[in-house]
């Protein structure tokens, strides 16, 4: 089969739209690793269920994930509890409760008022964001938080767990089957033998918005320095004073909101099922693996990268396409591996 | 905890799993009740089959011919050894009269192992390959893919259709298709152009698509099943391909026409009759039990929720209903001699006029059905009508 300039332009195209959600993913996992030192498997889960939640709200139907939120919520509350039996102190206890309780029933009862109301696809695509990003923080307090001082391979075991957690959930509360979101813009455009969607110049966009912006948060705020002091070296920021609980916390709630925003970026472009979400995360880990775990420019570049390849070996050998895309990771690790001094543990 | 106490741990932790193992063996089952044993995939990557299977158990009767019913639901993930060890507990333990399952193939083989090895008669809900429905208690439910395929390939030829792009899943359904489609297809004059493969979960399928048409054909094949066949089916309309599009029975499901929309004009779907009972001829052997099948079905899961994969139990339960009783006559439920006559009874008490098709089993067939289990269904307003014969 020959491929001729208008392939190639297509393929290009595709590549590169799914290369820059995975940079989103990518950067997420580079993000929590490097403060926490969490690899976070999860991640996929929760661009399944922004996109889940995004094509349940275009139904018109109250999707299952604010109730799963309550959930977690109650979990954290009760967590926070036990930990503080020996020294309940009002004003803790209160902040306690409205972060945990107080917040994911306002969203539920926001999500359950204006669900059936049909509003404009924006005002959707916000509350899905809204609904998962808390997401992060209670899988924080409930999985990691307890962890934190934990050894890598914990970490990772854990977050295996997680992963597999929330794919159960996704089949209890979205179903066996994919569902499919409506895109936030319908039109289109042509350029030259190119069908440009407005959902993909939108996805570069945002791609290029969310980089931007977490530039500037780790140049510019408190909080994003202590988040980079933190991943520089936790004790040494810890003892300066940057609390590594509230940049953990920070992290996995960027995390989630990137993800839910590449669910929402994702929903309308393809048929998303609850456990697909593992396969686009794990293909922003390879971004991640390609860009070291520590560099967020390489691995934007490799996720695209890894959107080019997958693309163009979709359409040369479709049969090997996975196993292209993974085996780029092997040369990657032999390199780092000699590269690397040998430690166990930090 | 010091050595001492991890040893006490281990000491009543042995105990507690002791108890726990040997508990089955005081559970015995009261005689005389007729037990059937289901294991199907109701998570993992199965669960769109499993769960419409497990609604259609729900609607099973409370006995059968006088016989009480009892039914053991378990979930095998879709996972082969979770299937096989299943089928075992059911043997050993809960001494069953019947097997079902599993709803993916590499398991429903497992299965079918466990029940050859045992002797308790079988139904797959898969369609098993022949060298595992030639075994003696094994019987197959699901359409094997040469009845649907010999009726769509039929309806290609006389359409006219010489040139065919496959795009499918690279899994064991995908390549059972376009086996279908390069050996039998041959026979009526097809020739596979493009044979192009994606996964499931893949998000993108542009760069197949891409390829299958860049090949000329006349039609596109989509061998893939679920909501998973809607990525190619909006990716050929997308590219401009105006051409007639053929999807396998596994794409039939109000799911499928919910995501592919305005994308399935056009198209031709092969499925099992009972996705369209009510447009069929009042003579048709299918309609009855497809009306009873759907209406039970829809009246407790709601309108528009019918699959063609849950009524796979509802035929083996009208299989039962025929041969039990032929099998009562000769010895009682929880015996190997009932079920040795069992599997005489399913195997001579045909034909069973079910929802799939018409079950005819013989020693040499265990498939039993014949070009009656397959329709061709076109798709408008959202909902499956029946194709008109091609004259």
């Amino acid at each position: 089969m020959h491929l001729d300039a208008t392939i190639a332009t297509f393929l290009i195209q595709d590549g590169l739209t799914n290369g820059a959600v995975y940079a989103l993913l990518g950067l997420a996992i580079v993000l929590v690793f490097s403060v926490t030192r969490v690899i976070f498997i999860p991640q996929g889960e929760f661009v399944a269920y922004g996109a889940l939640t995004l094509a349940t709200l275009d139904a018109g139907n109250v999707p299952g994930t604010p109730k799963l939120l309550l959930c977690f919520g109650v979990a954290a509350f009760l967590l926070d509890l036990w930990s503080w039996r020996r020294d309940l102190k009002v004003d803790a206890l209160a902040r306690n409760f409205a972060l945990n309780l107080g917040l994911p029933l306002l969203i539920y009862g926001a999500v359950l008022y204006l669900a059936p109301l049909q509003l404009p696809s924006v005002i959707r695509a916000l509350m899905t964001v809204l609904i998962i990003a808390p997401m992060g923080l209670y899988v924080y307090r409930i999985a990691y938080r307890p962890l934190a001082d934990a050894s890598v391979l914990v970490l990772l075991i854990t977050s295996v767990g997680v992963h597999l957690a929330m794919l159960g959930l996704g089949l209890i509360f979205f179903g066996p089957e994919g569902l499919r979101a409506t895109p936030l813009h319908d039109g289109s455009f042509t350029m030259g033998p190119l069908l440009v969607t407005a959902q993909s110049v939108l996805i570069y966009l945002t791609t290029i918005l969310i980089m931007v912006a977490l530039y500037f948060f780790f140049e510019k705020t408190l909080l994003g320095k202590a988040l980079r002091a933190t991943a520089v070296n936790r004790l040494g920021a810890r003892l300066v004073g940057v609390r590594t609980q509230l940049t953990g916390v920070t992290a996995f709630v960027l995390a989630a909101t990137i993800a839910a925003v590449s669910g929402v970026l994702m929903g309308p472009i393809t048929t998303i099922y609850y456990d697909t979400g593992f396969l686009i995360g794990l293909k922003g880990f390879v971004a991640a693996i390609l860009g070291g775990m520590g560099s967020f420019p390489v691995t934007a570049i490799a996720a695209i990268g890894v959107g080019m390849v997958e693309s163009f070996a979709s359409f040369f050998a479709s049969n090997y396409k996975e196993i292209i895309v993974f085996g780029l990771i092997v040369p990657v690790l032999i390199w780092l591996s000699i590269d690397a001094v040998h430690h166990e543990e930090e | 905890m010091s050595w001492e106490d991890f040893m006490k741990h281990r000491f009543f932790a042995g105990i507690a799993a002791i108890a726990v193992m040997s508990l089955p063996v005081f559970v015995t089952p009261a005689l005389a009740d007729i037990t059937i044993g289901v294991t199907i995939p109701t998570t993992g990557p199965g669960a769109a089959l499993g769960i419409p299977l497990k609604n259609s158990v729900e609607l099973w009767p409370k006995e059968i011919a006088g016989e009480k019913l009892k039914v053991i639901l378990l979930d095998d993930a879709g996972d082969p050894s979770i299937a096989t060890t299943n089928a075992r507990r059911f043997a050993n333990d809960d001494k069953v009269d019947v097997i079902m399952g599993s709803a993916l193939t590499p398991a429903a083989i497992g299965a079918a192992g466990v029940a050859a090895e045992v002797g308790v008669p079988h139904f797959a809900i898969s369609p098993v390959p022949p060298p595992v429905a030639k075994g003696k208690w094994t019987f197959v439910l699901p359409q094997y893919s040469s009845v649907l395929a010999k009726r769509m390939f039929t309806r290609m030829k006389q359409d006219g259709v010489k040139r065919v792009s496959f795009i499918g899943f690279a899994d064991s359904y995908g390549q059972q298709w376009v086996e279908e489609l390069k050996n039998t297809g041959k026979e009526y004059g097809l020739e596979v152009v493009a044979d192009e493969r994606y996964a499931r979960a893949d998000t993108s399928v542009s760069g197949q698509v891409l390829k299958a048409i860049a090949a000329k054909p006349d039609a596109v094949f989509i061998g893939a099943s679920g909501t998973g066949a809607a990525l190619p089916q909006i990716g050929v309309r997308e590219r401009g391909f105006t051409g007639p599009v053929y999807v396998v029975s596994g794409a039939v499901t109000f799911e499928f026409l919910r995501i592919a929309g305005k994308a399935v004009e056009n198209t031709i779907f092969s499925s099992g009759p009972v996705m369209v009972a009510e447009d069929q001829p009042d003579d048709s052997p299918t309609k009855a039990e497809g009306l009873a099948y759907l209406k039970a079905y829809e009246g407790k899961f709601g309108p528009n929720s019918r699959t063609q994969f849950g009524s796979h139990v509802w035929d083996a339960m009208v299989i039962l209903k025929k041969a039990v009783p032929v099998a009562l006559q000769k010895a009682k439920p929880g015996t190997s001699e009932f079920r040795a006559a069992l599997r005489d009874a399913i195997e001579s008490s045909g034909p069973y006029n079910a929802t799939h098709g018409v079950f005819q089993f013989t020693p040499e067939d265990h498939y039993g059905l014949d070009q009656r289990g397959a329709v061709l269904l076109t798709a408008k307003d959202g909902k499956f009508q029946l194709l008109p014969e091609k004259k």
